[in-house]
This record gives structure tokens, sequence and C-alpha cells, in this order.
């Protein structure tokens, strides 16, 4: 079995460009009745395909929430959430995960490196996952681990490595499928800001030159420097989206011809 | 993927050895005693083992197992000898005597009284004599065991020698000279064997009309031996059974008479259920521990299916470990034990239900986590 890469068309867009992400109204409501808590109330955000966006807000207002419905690894109530042209409500479990191993990326806060596995081979779990045989995706995982600047680590175990080398190790997991969109939930977040600032600048290399769409989860203002764009959420909606220090017009990423009332940059506030 | 479960299984040493020594315990509880039952079991029809040349045995319809004696007429052994496709037909005398010793002590003995002409039915293999010197006068052959234990002599300075060659033992007042030490299986009451001729046998017994315990027969080759029994039984009005229903019929006597089943029964039960209980809870909880990790491996993609043929791997990995370990440590409890009374025995079937049960062990452990698996929410990787 080969690895299957860019499987799922985009959404093109009328004036150029192409959308990997488009949430239309999208809500999930954990429990019922008077236990219920709204998570996400209508969210409207489009994620254009080789930008990164940075999702910012308060605890509790939903980010984790939508990044998990953008991810497919959890099913919203209501509205639409198509990623990369796939309504993923209608795939089945297996579909689904299938989707997930060919065109999703993840890179956690806690690494979530699987500590019984050497760097290299928990880099080449998402192409083993897909079938790729093992002495392939080996290779394959060193290749990127040198990449990453961890060519000399490839045997070490996660525990051995640091908080930055063991982000690294997650970052060349999260790519080394080459999916069309990568998700960081908090990449930032158990590292000091130099490292953490390496980590962005190691994100930004990797996508660069690339059609990989990233949308990364923080907490952390002094990386929303990295960012195309921001959205910023509160209380299960997104209420404003701005251009990072990023959007770079002359090369399209982020700077695409929004229709108003969609996600579109330039620091709009949203209804 | 399965490296992967490998390698999760191997790294937590604690749980690893934990769950081993789970599945390790039942398989070696169970083996163990279901090897000291079959041992017991296997000495109820200690003397059909020990008599290789009979195909059939013939006996009164009423008897029940290999001890339970319903002498029959002498007439029998004619009837019998004239029914199509026997080859021979042999009469042979089995009887609880009782021989009195030089010290004057009284030891209970399976006397065995072989035909006089062929001596059919003899003792598989002779330690020391011959099996024809039974034909000298007042002979008798005893068992290397009840020689060495129950039958031994005083030796003249307090202690006691086995029982040898050219010894003379009292079997109801009648004098019997030792002419060999054969080797044969301990009984189930542990009693000594003693062979003689069947006309010896039957002055050693008490007078009776009625001597003949059972007709030994071997069937012509090629004839079908539940066969030949079924002719048996139509033309004497005597049960026939095979070497093999013959034991049976014995062994289920004494499961269905007495508690000893229960109480192996309840001995291995105890076995199957610490250890499933132990391997149990051991490998949920190392399940639960990496819950996070099979998580992230489902939020990348890994299905449903890949993630429980990792816990299956990682179970049947364990339970094999287990059972070899238990079945081994089982096997070198028999070979300590294997001079000692305990009766033991691990024939292949006791391995296969061993080795059945801890599979069920390990399935139940298993799907007991695979279902922690099944609904796991790979959203779960995200919150923290």
């Amino acid at each position: 079995m080969t690895t299957q890469t860019h499987a799922s068309p985009s959404m093109d867009l009328p004036g150029g460009g192409s959308l990997a992400v488009r949430c239309q109204g999208v809500t999930k409501t954990y429990g019922k009745g008077d236990a219920a808590v709204r998570a996400l109330r209508g969210v409207d955000l489009d994620v254009y395909t080789g930008e990164l966006l940075m999702l910012v807000g308060p605890s509790g207002c939903g980010k984790t929430t939508l990044i998990s419905v953008i991810a497919g690894v959890l099913d919203h109530d209501e509205g639409a959430c198509r990623v990369l042209g796939e309504d993923l409500r209608d795939l089945s479990p297996n579909k689904r995960a299938a989707f997930r191993a060919r065109n999703i990326g993840f890179v956690f806060q806690a690494f979530n490196l699987i500590p019984t596995l050497t760097a290299a081979e928990n880099v080449s779990v998402p192409l083993l996952i897909q079938g790729v045989g093992r002495r392939e995706a080996m290779a394959r995982s060193r290749e990127l681990l040198a990449k990453v600047g961890l060519g000399d680590r490839t045997h070490e175990m996660p525990t051995r490595l640091s908080g930055g080398q063991q982000q690294r190790v997650a970052i060349a997991r999260g790519i080394v499928h080459n999916p069309r969109l990568l998700v960081c939930d908090e990449p930032t977040s158990a590292l000091d800001h130099k490292t953490g600032q390496r980590i962005l600048e190691l994100l930004r290399e990797v996508a660069a030159g690339t059609q990989l769409s990233l949308v990364v989860v923080t907490h952390d203002p002094r990386i929303f420097e990295f960012a195309d764009r921001i959205a910023e959420m509160d209380d299960g909606r997104v209420r404003r989206i701005a251009e990072g220090q990023h959007h770079d017009h002359s090369t399209g990423r982020g700077g695409f011809d929004i229709a108003p009332g969609d996600s579109s940059p330039g620091g709009k506030e949203q209804a | 993927m399965l490296i992967i479960a490998i390698k999760m299984l191997l790294a937590d040493k604690g749980k690893y050895f934990g769950i081993v020594l789970g599945v390790t315990l039942a398989s070696l509880v169970i083996t163990q005693q279901g090897a000291i039952f079959t041992g017991i079991m296997s000495r109820t029809f200690a003397t059909v083992t020990d008599m290789g040349d009979p195909d059939i045995w013939v006996m009164d319809t009423k008897v029940q197992y290999i001890d339970d004696i319903k002498p029959l007429q002498s007439t029998a052994l004619g009837r019998v000898r004239s029914v199509e496709g026997v080859a021979w037909a042999a009469p042979l005398y089995k009887g609880m005597l009782r021989a009195r010793l030089d010290n004057g002590e009284f030891q209970n003995c399976v006397v065995l009284g072989l035909d006089d002409a062929t001596l059919a039915g003899g003792p598989p293999s002779m330690i020391e004599g011959e099996l024809e010197f039974l034909r000298r006068s007042d002979a008798v052959i005893v068992d290397a065991i009840g020689a060495r234990t129950r039958l031994a002599q005083p030796d003249g300075m307090g202690g006691k020698r086995p029982l040898r060659v050219g010894d003379t033992i009292e079997i109801n007042d009648r004098r019997g000279v030792v002419v060999g030490i054969c080797q044969s299986m301990r009984t189930f009451q542990s009693q000594p064997v003693v062979y003689t001729t069947y006309s010896r046998a039957t002055h050693f017994a008490p007078r009776e009309r009625k001597l003949l315990s059972f007709v030994l027969v071997k069937a012509m080759q090629g004839v079908d031996h539940k066969d030949l029994c079924d002719r048996i039984e139509a033309a004497s009005g005597l049960a026939a059974y095979t070497r093999d229903q013959w034991k049976w019929k014995t062994v289920m006597f004494y499961i269905e008479n007495t508690g000893i089943p229960i109480n192996f029964g309840i001995a291995v039960s105890l076995g199957l259920l610490i250890g499933a209980v132990i391997t149990g809870f051991m490998f949920y909880s190392f399940i639960a521990d990496n819950i996070r990790y099979l998580g992230t491996l489902k939020a990348m993609g890994a299905t449903d299916a890949t993630l429980m043929n990792m816990v299956l791997v990682q179970a049947l990995i364990v339970g094999t470990i287990g059972f070899g370990l238990g079945a081994g440590l089982a096997s070198l409890f028999g070979a300590a034990v294997k001079r000692s009374p305990l009766a033991f025995l691990i024939p292949w079937q006791l391995l296969v239900v061993s080795g059945s049960a801890v599979t069920v062990i390990c399935l139940l452990a298993a799907m007991l986590s695979m279902r922690r698996v099944m609904t796991l929410e790979p959203a779960m990787v995200f919150k923290g």
C-alpha cells in the first residue's frame, strides 16, 4: 500500500486561491438539559490553502472543540463544515479515519509521543497507519528528522529529548505523510518563549512552498507574529479575524477577497 | 502497527510482568491440579493399562468399575471362547486379599490370577525374574512399588528392606514365594499388586462358589472390537467392553460417585477465577495507562479494527508466555514428584484444556479493554 496524498480536492474560490476548510454556522453542544454546555454557537470560519491561521481566545471559548470538528475527530451538531472539500459527517467512521490518515496532521500540546518508541519510530506512525512498509516509513522518518534538526537523535526515546526537541519530533510526525491540513493544539504552551518561537519558525519553514494549511490554537501572544490571520473566539463564536504580520497580499496567502459575513481578513468584527 | 503494540506492552515492565504472572498462575493451577486429577483417574484403571494383551474385557452386566467384582460362573469362559472372531479368551481372577508379612503385620494386596496355560494379562515389564517363573510351586510376582513400601520386610536391624526374590509371604494363610519383581502402575489405593496363576489365586481366595472375575479376550486380526463386543454380549448374556470403553466406564464411575471431580473442579475454578481477575484487572489498567496514546493513534487515522488487533496481539503475547510458564512450572512440579506416591499425569489433552482456558482469560481481558478502545473518543487527545 502506498501513501496517498492530496486525495481530496480543496474548494476553489472565485477570486483565485482555494479554501482548505469552510465552517458555516457550526454548533456543538455537550450534555443535555440543564447540564448542556453550548461550546460552539454558530461558527463561521474559512481556512485558506497554504495559510497559517491562529485560533485564539480565553479558556472555554470553544477553540479546542472547533479544531476537533475541523480535524474530523468530533461531530458538530448543526451547520456545515467542509474540510478539503469533504463534509466529514457524511463519511463512515472507517472512511473518516482513512481521510484523517491521508490528509490531516496533528501536533499536540503535550506532544503525545509514544514513550516506548524512538523518535524515528514515533515519526513513522502516520505512515504505518496508512500501510507503508516499516523500512520505508523509517527511512522517510529519519530523513524528515534530519530536516527538523534532529538527524542525530533518531534513536533517542522521547523522554531523553528536551521539550523543544520533542515538539520537533511531533511536528515531523504531523507532516511525514504530506497532509494538507496540520492542526496544532497549543504547540508552544509547554515550551519557553525562545523554544516556542523556534517551533513556529519550524512550522512556517516546513509549510513554505507547500499547499499545507495550518490551524494553530494558542494562548501565547508572543507567537502571533507568525500568523497569516488570527481568529479570535469568545463564547463559542469567532468574534474577530485579524491579519497577522505574515499576511502577504503578494502571495495571496491569507489575502483573498472574501464575501462579507465570512471570516474575512482585516480585523473585521463578526456577528 | 503490531510492533508498536509489542513495544507498548513490553515497556511497562511492572504491568507486563503482572499480567504474565496472572496468566502463569491460572495456567499453573489449571495444569497442575488437572494433572493430579488425571493422574488419580488414570490409577483407577491401572490394571487395565498394565494388561496390554486383551482387546476386550468380559464381565457381569452389573459390574460398574474395575474393583467392583461380581464373579462369573466358570462356564462363561467357554461361552466367550465360542464366539466368532475371538482369537483367545483367558480367565482372570482379581481380588483384594490380605497378606501377612514376616513381622506379623497384615497388608491388603490386589491379587491377579492369570490363565495357567498362557499367563495372559501378565505385568507389562519385569525388573527381576521372569513371568514364566509363575509356573513354579507357590510362585508369586510382586510389583516393585509394593515390594519396597507396603510389603517391605524387617531387615533385622530395626529397619525395613524391600521384598526380594526368594522371600515368602502368606496370603490367606497360604504360602507364596516371590519369584519376580515387576513394574506396574500404582493402583487407585496404592495397594501392592501380586501376580500369580489363576488356579493358585483361587486357592489364595476365600472359598466361594464363583471365582472367575473377568474373561480377557483377544480379537482375531481384522475383527472390529466393538462388533465383537456386541457378539459376545449376545452370545453370553454378559457385558463386554473394549479396553478404552472399560477405562472410561471405570473413570466415569469415580467421577459420578465420588467427590473427587468436585474438589478438583473447585481448585481449577479458583485458579481460573484468580487468574482471570488478576489478568483482567492488570490488562485493563495497562490499556487505561496507554489510552492517551491509543487515542492519539485513533485521531491520526488508526481504525478501531487496527487498535483492536493491537490489543488482541498484546493479550495473545502475554497469554502465550503465561501459558508456557505455567505449563512449564507444572511439568517441573511433575518431575519433582515423579518418585513420590502423588498421582500426576499431563496428557496432551490437558494442555489443550489449559491452553483454551488461558485463551479465554486473555480474550476476556482483551474484550474488557477493547470496549474502552472502541468507545474512545479521538477528540480526547485535545483535552490536555
